[in-house]
């Protein structure tokens, strides 16, 4: 089963819901897809024992065969390749690594060679299998490491994603072929709101989802009247705490810190389980 | 005209907080707001629509039937898994990047614009704003950020505003690197936590790779002390103007709830010391 903790608004507790959800279950795997800002290790502190670089495609121009037809610019539509001056001016940054200037150009002297974007790093800590992805910095293509990242995906384990905050391609590339996702959010305005929208993007994908609310005392009670109207499950409530927030920041997990969490983290499990089932249930009597 | 951007790595830290503070409290501003895909600036400045209009970005393909001889060429071309076996395409996979449709020997994949969202010229009580809505699961939200920008210079030029505001989003992907290239400043905003600091850290690099100058504030930085001096320690250490430190204080949390920026709501010592930040980034502003 894979399980994608997600949320529109950043910041709501998607890391800390993954983390310790993954910590109180048997037999888990955390894969941390924010690649662009990964934090689950600071929590897990994993001994990594593998480091994978990982490279998209992008073309290069042997200048010398080159009679500047200007094909390969026609075809990308990225923008990514310019013809000046009967020359070829290639913008690594905005290639999407998808090979038909390569294969399109008429002399085939196009060939394509390797950009680092970032790496994947694996690891495990006390059974938890672990592996995250680092987009390297000024590079704008976080879906391919996210892509990556999931495939280090274990058959056998019960698979906790970590996604990006947002409701844009790499939240999307994060979410996708999950069986359930957890949506993280707050009870203000801000969190109402954003929430709203990934549950429109999830509903887009057809995943089932409920809903956690953090910081569940401070703000008012929109998000749970929403939740109530539209019929969608809210799975657990974290109430404000500062002895919570003070473990945050230090990177002790709750579940460490508070051990009770512990328990309320598997009945989760349960709740998802019987969750799955019955929408199942439910897609088979509409069949 | 200044631009400056408030960014921080991390959600949830405080941008869209700060960027209304800001906007209240600037005089002859137009604000953007830049994080498309979960913008809230809205919500607490509340603009007026004076102008909507549809983004159109990307393309997806689309496989038609009748002309379809499913040789699978499409299949094996594609590098992003979209196309399925039974010849249908995955809107969501598709990169719009046209190769099957090159290939295809019966012409039968068209690509088809996509309308990616919606963008609007908006009047707020402080002043104009460009604000925008990433279509459902769409793409290219680095480019819809370059055309709020370039919408909200276009009104700064016209009505002689001499700051735009920009709220950034979180990351450091294609819409963060959008919206900081080209500004005079970028503000980071961090609170005290070893997530805080490790991805301020790595937002920072970002503004160095593109020599972004850069400026920093700890929010809610009594939560923990000493990872506050870290985090300022960080600054010195890399020539990061340190703005100042804010409170973790509830009341920001209730000015949100009543739809209201921190800087209109009556009390609070959030409020005092973001009242002080503005006054120092006013003078580096005038500085130039």
């Amino acid at each position: 089963m894979i399980i994608a903790v997600a949320s529109g608004k950043g910041g709501t507790g998607k890391t800390t819901v993954a983390v310790n959800f993954a910590l109180s279950l048997r037999n888990a795997q955390l894969l941390d897809c924010d690649v662009e800002e990964p934090n689950a290790h600071i929590f897990i502190k994993p001994h990594f024992k593998e480091r994978k670089v990982i490279y998209i495609p992008i073309p290069e121009v042997d200048e010398s065969k080159c009679n500047g037809c200007g094909k390969c610019g026609e075809v990308c539509v990225y923008n990514a390749i310019a013809i000046v001056k009967n020359k070829v001016l290639i913008f690594p940054q905005l290639c999407h690594g998808c090979g038909a200037c390569t294969y399109l150009c008429p002399q085939g002297i196009i060939k394509e060679v390797k950009k680092e974007i970032g790496i994947v790093e694996t690891g495990s800590k006390n059974g938890l299998q672990f592996s995250h992805g680092k987009l390297k910095v000024g590079e704008m293509m976080a879906p391919p490491l996210i892509k990556a990242v999931k495939k280090k995906r274990l058959k056998d384990k019960t698979v906790i994603i970590d996604a990006p905050p947002g409701t844009a391609c790499p939240m999307i590339s994060a979410i996708k072929d999950s069986d359930f996702v957890i949506l993280v959010t707050e009870p203000t305005p801000f969190g109402l709101n954003d929430l709203i929208l990934a549950v429109e993007v999830i509903r887009k994908l057809g995943i089932a989802f409920g809903v956690i609310i953090n910081r569940s005392d401070l703000g008012n009670d929109e998000v749970i009247r929403y939740c109530r109207k539209e019929n969608i499950a809210v799975l657990m409530q974290i109430p404000f705490d500062r002895e919570i927030a003070v473990a945050y920041s230090k990177g002790i997990p709750l579940v460490e810190a508070i051990p009770k969490y512990n328990n309320e983290f598997k009945a989760l499990y349960e709740k998802i389980r019987e969750n799955i089932g019955h929408q199942e249930a439910k897609t088979q009597r509409k069949i | 005209m200044k631009q400056i951007v408030i960014i921080s790595g991390k959600g949830g830290t405080g941008k869209t907080v700060l960027t209304a503070s800001f906007a209240s409290l600037a005089k002859n501003a137009v604000f953007a707001d830049c994080d498309v895909d979960a913008a809230d600036l809205h919500l607490l400045l509340k603009p007026v629509i004076k102008e909507k209009n549809i983004f159109k970005s990307g393309f997806t393909a689309v496989i038609k039937e009748d002309k379809c001889i499913e040789c699978g060429k499409c299949i094996e071309v594609c590098r992003f898994d979209a196309i399925k076996e039974n010849f249908f395409v995955d809107s969501i996979s598709c990169e719009g990047c046209a190769f099957c449709s090159y290939v295809c020997p019966t012409q039968a994949i068209e690509m088809q614009e996509n309308v990616s969202g919606e963008w609007f010229i908006a009047k707020t009580k402080y002043g104009p704003m460009v604000h925008a809505r990433l279509g459902i699961g769409e793409e290219n939200s680095g480019k819809l950020v370059s055309l709020v920008r370039e919408k909200a210079k276009e009104i700064a030029i016209e009505e002689n505003k001499d700051l735009i505001i920009i709220d950034g989003s979180p990351g450091i992907g294609c819409p963060v690197i959008a919206s900081i290239t080209g500004v005079d400043y970028a503000i980071i905003v961090t609170e005290p936590t070893i997530s805080g600091l490790h991805d301020a850290k790595r937002v920072a690099e970002v503004g160095k790779h593109f020599k972004v100058p850069l400026k920093l504030i700890v929010n809610k930085y009594d939560l923990n002390v000493n990872i506050t001096k870290i985090i300022e320690k960080f600054c010195n250490d890399n020539s990061i103007e340190i703005l100042g430190r804010i409170t973790f204080d509830k009341l920001v949390i209730s000015a949100m709830v009543e739809g209201k920026t921190i800087i209109e709501f009556n009390k609070g010592k959030a409020k005092k010391e973001i009242l002080k930040i503005w006054e120092r980034l006013k003078k580096d502003l005038k500085k130039g």
